[in-house]
């Protein structure tokens, strides 16, 4: 080692460049692994947004069929001028058998045909009723005029406006027969029967009918329990990180705090689902199927994830920024929530970041705590029934209808909307806070 | 802000004498763990002196002069025993508030550590917390004065507002000394201040040193044999946890008793 030149000679030597040559080999190597190892995770990521979102982009359109529909007064059997309560009070019989008559009259059907008349009954969806009453209450001058108007279309319409049932099917298999849908063309060709965007996705709730299923009731849950988390688990999360990694003695009680805080981190959800039910249900006999029940335990659930994270925010942070905020006379607490906490921020917002977005996309412990209901109206508060996103996406997932299909995958793109919005928040907040020291 | 200003006329009164001694140490040992980190040091510190601790690596004296602000308490395993006055009162004592105490006796660390804040809230957050200025205009006029006193005025002045961290080193060391005088401390301690500076900034912060000893009783950790010769009255030779040698600084550099001292300082080992 200390002969120079014997050194100098090996550095030049066929065996020395050999030597190099396989070291550039290796690092090239590890590149492309990397590379392919990437490439592979975005072909996958790419499948896996073409399908959901080509099947789902159905899901956001629905069909609709446009019928003149008089509404006289006689017709709907009140006076002009009539009250909300009034209004709120005309039977759905009434309003469905009016639309109806409407399609008879356009398709020319004569009183006596029952069976023709049943058939194009089936063209139009159950919900047309409540469409009539809302479009009523919205502008009451209209009772006395006739009105051309978009109203839903069955679901057994559906999936042959979106072409995704062939009409080569022999008639005995079809959920249309051939008179049915000589009928849509004929509304086709008149522009009186289209795909429309389907509003009753974001603004009803459980249905047995895909075209009046919504996900409102999940969102809304789904909403009402992130607030709940981030307003529970927030707190007290970081608030026992501090205590751990700051004030805590270090003894065998600490020690055995941490190793389960670490190891109901990893404890499977629906475990957490069953303490709900065992304490909060059970025990403290809060309500069922309400989102307060679900926002505590899934806080229960994102604690360790927070507290996690919160601790290893807090270490990261030099030391020397909280020795020197103790030595101008800082108490503990002033160097730690003045200087420290922060600086730790940005960590502490990831790891909520990671805890809501699984605390968002977690269905078995809600399932636990009755939120897999079929919920029709839209809950007002956190302690009315209702369910969540992920657990309405599984619900349609069961389904058999051929419309639910497209409405569980344009619910799973309004769930990643979800998610993608709730990150953004976090993100803008944790480059707000970042500092650099 | 007036009755800081008057008990600082006052100190500087008593201090025109003899230099007042401001602690006594005796028999001060430190434990981390198991460990003997100090092995019974006993040092008086005196006002309107700068006292030098120097030694090889890890012969204890950053530990002592971190007993003297109370910073071991910080760390778990450590035990201090033995008696350390401050004008004659125990600081180990129970009913010493260890927060009051480090607003008496600053501290300025190794490496520059200021708050990833402002300039004006660097040296504004001691004063702030200790409640010495409720007014705006009060903690204005202690911040330049803290900064005046720091040599870092002409510099900054135009910019408060910019972060600390944006200084260059030496700026931002003697924004932490700054830092360290706006709670009006009564000893300023400082861990090998210049360790991570180049010449100039050190020359800078050297002549500060020289500076502040009108006013405070400063105890400087070093390793630069140079530095303690220029900036110090007194110095004490640590070596393996025990005070070797300590005295007037002229006569440590040129004529010690022991002769590991007169090794050390030779460059004999170290």
């Amino acid at each position: 080692m200390t002969d120079t030149s014997r050194t100098t000679s090996y550095l030049q030597s066929e065996e020395a460049a050999r030597r190099v040559k396989k070291r550039y080999a290796a690092e090239k190597r590890f590149r492309f692994y990397g590379l392919a190892m990437i490439s592979i995770g975005l072909i996958f990521l790419a499948i896996l947004f073409y399908t959901i979102i080509s099947a789902g982009l159905l899901g956001f359109q629905s069909s609709q069929i446009k019928v003149q529909v008089p509404l006289t007064a006689e017709n709907l059997g009140i006076e002009p001028g009539a009250s909300r309560e009034d209004i709120e009070a005309i039977s759905g019989f009434k309003l469905t058998k009016l639309a109806r008559a409407s399609l008879h009259t356009y398709l020319g059907l004569a009183d006596g045909d029952r069976d023709a008349r049943a058939r194009s009954d089936g063209l139009l969806s159950n919900g047309v009723d409540t469409q009539l009453r809302d479009l009523i209450l919205d502008d009451p001058a209209i009772i006395g005029s006739t009105v051309d108007v978009w109203l839903m279309a069955h679901g057994n319409v559906d999936p042959f406006l979106k072409r995704q049932i062939s009409r080569d099917l022999p008639e005995e298999r079809r959920l249309l027969n051939d008179q049915q849908l000589g009928w849509l063309d004929r509304l086709a060709a008149d522009d009186r029967a289209a795909l429309k965007f389907n509003t009753n996705l974001f603004k009803m709730g459980a249905s047995a009918d895909p075209e009046l299923a919504g996900v409102a009731v999940g969102l809304i849950g789904s909403f009402f329990m992130m607030v709940l988390v981030v307003v529970i688990a927030l707190p007290i999360g970081v608030g026992a990180a501090i205590y751990l990694e700051e004030f805590a003695p270090k003894n065998k009680l600490t020690d055995l705090v941490e190793v389960n805080i670490n190891n109901l981190a990893a404890v499977p959800s629906i475990v957490f689902g069953i303490l709900g039910l065992a304490i909060f249900i059970n025990l403290l006999e809060m309500p069922r199927s309400a989102p307060v029940v679900g926002g505590l335990v899934l806080s229960l659930m994102t604690l360790p994830t927070v507290i996690i994270a919160t601790r290893s925010a807090l270490r990261a942070v030099p030391p020397s920024i909280k020795q020197a905020a103790l030595g101008v006379g800082a108490s503990k607490m002033q160097a730690i929530f003045h200087h420290v906490l922060p600086l730790a921020m940005p960590g502490i917002l990831t790891g909520l970041i990671i805890g809501l977005a699984h605390a968002l996309g977690e269905t078995a412990p809600l399932i636990m705590i009755g939120m897999v209901a079929a919920v029709f109206d839209i809950p007002g508060g956190p302690l009315d029934p209702a369910t969540a996103l992920p657990v309405q996406i599984y619900m349609w997932a069961g389904l058999p209808e051929r419309g639910f299909v497209a409405l569980t995958s344009a619910a799973i793109m309004i769930l990643l909307a979800f998610l993608l919005t709730m990150n953004a928040t976090a993100v803008i907040l944790r480059k707000r806070f970042e500092r650099r020291w | 802000m007036d009755t800081r200003q008057s008990s600082l006329a006052e100190r500087h009164a008593v201090a025109d004498g003899q230099p007042q001694v401001k602690f006594v140490t005796r028999g001060v040992h430190v434990y981390y763990g198991e460990k003997e980190a100090i092995k019974g040091v006993s040092l008086d510190i005196l006002n309107n002196e700068v006292t030098a601790l120097i030694g090889p690596s890890g012969c204890g004296k950053s530990t002592y002069l971190r007993c003297l602000n109370r910073m071991n308490d910080t760390v778990d395993s450590a035990r201090v025993t033995g008696s350390i006055l401050l004008d004659g009162t125990d600081i180990y004592d129970k009913k010493v508030d260890v927060v009051q105490l480090r607003a008496r006796v600053g501290m300025v660390f190794q490496k520059p550590n200021p708050f990833p804040k402002s300039i004006y809230e660097n040296v504004a957050y001691g004063p702030k917390i200790h409640g010495l200025a409720t007014k705006k205009a009060d903690l204005d006029a202690i911040v330049e004065t803290s900064l005046k006193k720091a040599g870092l005025w002409n510099e900054v002045s135009d910019r408060l507002e910019t972060q600390g961290t944006a200084l260059s080193g030496g700026q931002q060391q003697r924004l932490c000394i700054a830092r360290a005088i706006a709670v009006s401390p009564e000893v300023i301690l400082m861990d090998e201040p210049c360790s991570a500076l180049d010449p100039i900034a050190t020359a800078r912060v050297e002549e500060l040193i020289d500076e502040l000893r009108e006013n405070y009783a400063i105890v400087i950790v070093t390793h630069s044999m140079q530095q303690a010769a220029r900036v110090s009255q007194k110095t004490a030779f640590f070596h393996l946890g025990d005070i070797v040698e300590h005295g007037k600084t002229e006569q440590i550099f040129t004529n010690p008793r022991e002769e590991r001292t007169r090794d050390y300082i030779t460059g004999r080992f170290g």
